[in-house]
C-alpha cells in the first residue's frame, strides 16, 4: 500500500501502523476490556467505574472458530465487482479473553484455517472511496505470506 | 422474603392458554396485520371467547436492523376493532412473542385482568436482513454488515465449533433438516412442506462454510396468536386446559462469552467469570416451572441452522455438553423418540418470522399437549419447552404443561 492514499475505514478502531493493534478500553477500576472502545460506563454490572484507559489490544490470538461469506452480503458491505468471497474469523485474545470478529485476508480460503492456529492482525483494504484505499483489519494465520 | 437463586420468588404464576392460532408461514406479500387478526381470530374461536370480552392486547413487534418497526399492539386492536382494551407492545427480536406473552401474563397474575390476546405476525423482505444505511459506525449492527458479516456467519462459527470439539459432522447438520423437514411435512401452517433428502441438502449452494441453503432458515411471513387466560376464568367456564408454567426472558449476563449478532466482539472474561447466556435461558424457565429437562416430553428451539438445533439439545439440557450429536444420531429427537424436538418442523420447515416465531412455537406445545397435532402428534406429551435466540442479547424459554 506504500505510496497510495489510504484511510481507516473506521477511524478511531485500530492503529494504521505496520503491525496494527486494534484500539480498546480496559476499566481502571475493574480491569474489563472493551471492544469497540467504551468511554462512559463500565458494563461489568459490579464495577461503578467510569474511568478507562485506551489499550492496544493483542495483535495476536488463537482462531475460535471460522467461516466464510459465499454470498455477496448487503450494503453497507461495498462490494468489488464482481464479488469475492473472503473468510471470517473469530479470534480468541488471551490477556483480553475476548473473541474478535474480522474478515480474513485475502488469499486464505477455509480449507487453509484450522480452529487453535494462532493468527495475527493486519490491515487490508476493505473498500475503494474518493481515491483512497480505506482499510480495517484482517486476521491472518501467523507465518502466512509475511 | 424467600428468594430464588435467579433473586426471583415463583409463586403462583401459572396461567391458562384458552386457545391458539395461525395463518399459514408463507411469502404472501400482504401486510403483517392480515396475518395477525387471521391468527388472532383463529385463537378467539379456539377459546371458544369473544374480541369484545378481551381486557388486555399485547402484540410482538420486529424492529429490523434499525428500519422503522411496526406498531403492533394498537395496530392489532385497531384491525380487530377498538373496544378499549388496554394495550401493550414488546420488542425482544427473536424473543419479542414470549415477551409479548409475559406482559399478558404479569397483567393477568397481577389481578389487572382476566383475559388477554397475544399477537404477533410479520411481513419479510426478501433475502438477507440488512440494516438502514447511512455512515453510522456507532451501531454495531451497522457495522458487521460493513465488515460482511450477515446473520449466517454466527451460525456457521458455533457450526464450525462443535465439529472440532465435539467431532459433529456435516451429515449431522443434514440429518437434523432432514429430519425436522419429515416433522413439517404434514403441518397444515408449515411454508416448505417438502420431504427433503440427504442428497438434495448437499447439492445446495454453500452460504457459510459448512453450512449450505438448506441448513440455513428462511424468512418468511406469518402470523400467531395467543389467547391467556387467569386459571380462576378458565375453571368458571369448565375449561381443562394447558397452562404456561414458565416464561424466561433473561438477559445475558456479563461477561458473556457468546459469540452472538450484532456484535463484533464478546465481553471479556479478563476481570469476572465468563457465562454462557443460552443455557441460562433454559435453566431459568426449569427453576420457575420447578421441573427439569427429565420431565419434559417435547421441546420447540430455535433451528436458525440445522446446527443450532444442535447447541440447543446441551443448553436445554436434553444431553451432556458434546452429547448433541448422539442424541441426534440415536433417533431420540425424532418424533417417536425420547425427545421430540421440533415435531413442528421447526424454522427448517416455517422460516422465520421474527415476532411471530416464539409464539407459534407456543401453538405448537399447546397442539401437541392437547393431541391435537395428527400425523406430527408426539404420544403422551405432558409438558413442552420452547427456546430462541435473537440479536442484542434476547431470547426466551416457554414452558407449558399439560
Amino acid at each position: 500500500m506504500a505510496g497510495e492514499a489510504v484511510s481507516a475505514a473506521l477511524p478511531g478502531w485500530y492503529t494504521l501502523e505496520p503491525e496494527p493493534h486494534l484500539l480498546g478500553s480496559r476499566c481502571t477500576a475493574c480491569g474489563s476490556y472493551f471492544f469497540p472502545r467504551l468511554t462512559s460506563f463500565c458494563r461489568n454490572p459490579a464495577c461503578d467505574s467510569s474511568s478507562f484507559a485506551e489499550v492496544r489490544l493483542s495483535r495476536t490470538g488463537t482462531l475460535w472458530s471460522y467461516t466464510d461469506a459465499c454470498y455477496q452480503p448487503p450494503p453497507p458491505y461495498v462490494s468489488a465487482e464482481p464479488y469475492r468471497p473472503f473468510a471470517i474469523a473469530a479470534v480468541e485474545l488471551a490477556a483480553e479473553r475476548m473473541i474478535v470478529l474480522g474478515q480474513v485476508v485475502a488469499g486464505v480460503g477455509v480449507a487453509q484455517l484450522k480452529i487453535g492456529m494462532p493468527m495475527e492482525l493486519v490491515l487490508e483494504t476493505l473498500h475503494r472511496a474518493g481515491g483512497e484505499d480505506k482499510v480495517v483489519w484482517k486476521w491472518r494465520p501467523v507465518g502466512h505470506g509475511s | 422474603m424467600e428468594v430464588a437463586a435467579g433473586g426471583a420468588r415463583f409463586v403462583n404464576s401459572e396461567v391458562a392458554v384458552l386457545g391458539v392460532g395461525m395463518h399459514p408461514w408463507g411469502k404472501w406479500g400482504r401486510n403483517f396485520v392480515d396475518y395477525g387478526v387471521h391468527a388472532a381470530r383463529a385463537a378467539l374461536a379456539d377459546a371458544g371467547v369473544s374480541w369484545q370480552d378481551v381486557q388486555f392486547i399485547s402484540g410482538a413487534a420486529t424492529m429490523r436492523c434499525g428500519y422503522p418497526g411496526y406498531v403492533a399492539g394498537a395496530t392489532f386492536a385497531q384491525a380487530l376493532g377498538w373496544q378499549g382494551a388496554e394495550v401493550n407492545t414488546s420488542y425482544a427480536a427473536c424473543a419479542s412473542g414470549a415477551q409479548a406473552l409475559a406482559a399478558a401474563r404479569a397483567k393477568i397474575l397481577s389481578g389487572a385482568c382476566e383475559l388477554a390476546l397475544v399477537v404477533g405476525a410479520d411481513t419479510t423482505p426478501k433475502g438477507f436482513l440488512a440494516p438502514a444505511g447511512g455512515y453510522r459506525p456507532d451501531d454495531p449492527d451497522w457495522v458487521r454488515f460493513h465488515l460482511g458479516i450477515t446473520n449466517p456467519t454466527y451460525f456457521a462459527l458455533y457450526a464450525r465449533r462443535r465439529m472440532e470439539l465435539y467431532g459433529a459432522t456435516v451429515d449431522d447438520f443434514t440429518q437434523v433438516k432432514v429430519k425436522n423437514s419429515a416433522h413439517g411435512a404434514s403441518n397444515p401452517n408449515a411454508r416448505y412442506r417438502k420431504r427433503f433428502t440427504r442428497e438434495e441438502v448437499l447439492a445446495s449452494a454453500m452460504v457459510a462454510d459448512p453450512l449450505r441453503l438448506l441448513h440455513v432458515c428462511a424468512t418468511s411471513d406469518g402470523g400467531a396468536a395467543v389467547v391467556l387466560a387467569s386459571l380462576e376464568f378458565a375453571k368458571r367456564h369448565g375449561r381443562q386446559v394447558p397452562r404456561v408454567v414458565a416464561i424466561s426472558t433473561v438477559t445475558p449476563r456479563f461477561a458473556s462469552q457468546e459469540v452472538e449478532m450484532p456484535d463484533i466482539a464478546t465481553d471479556s472474561a479478563a476481570a469476572v467469570a465468563g457465562h454462557s447466556f443460552r443455557a441460562s435461558i433454559a435453566t431459568r424457565a426449569y427453576e420457575e416451572a420447578g421441573i427439569g429437562p427429565e420431565d419434559v416430553s417435547l421441546a420447540e428451539v430455535y433451528d436458525l441452522a440445522a446446527s443450532t438445533e444442535l447447541d440447543w439439545y446441551e443448553y436445554l439440557r436434553l444431553c451432556p455438553v458434546g452429547g448433541a450429536e448422539q442424541l441426534l444420531r440415536s433417533g431420540a429427537t425424532a418424533i417417536g423418540g425420547r425427545i421430540p424436538v421440533n415435531a413442528s418442523g421447526g424454522l427448517a420447515c416455517f422460516g422465520e418470522a421474527v415476532p411471530a416465531q416464539a409464539l407459534a412455537q407456543v401453538c405448537e406445545l399447546v397442539w401437541q399437549l392437547r393431541g391435537q397435532a395428527g400425523e406430527r402428534q408426539v404420544s403422551g406429551a405432558r409438558v413442552g419447552i420452547s427456546a430462541n435466540q435473537g440479536l442484542f442479547g434476547h431470547g426466551s424459554a416457554v414452558i407449558v404443561k399439560r
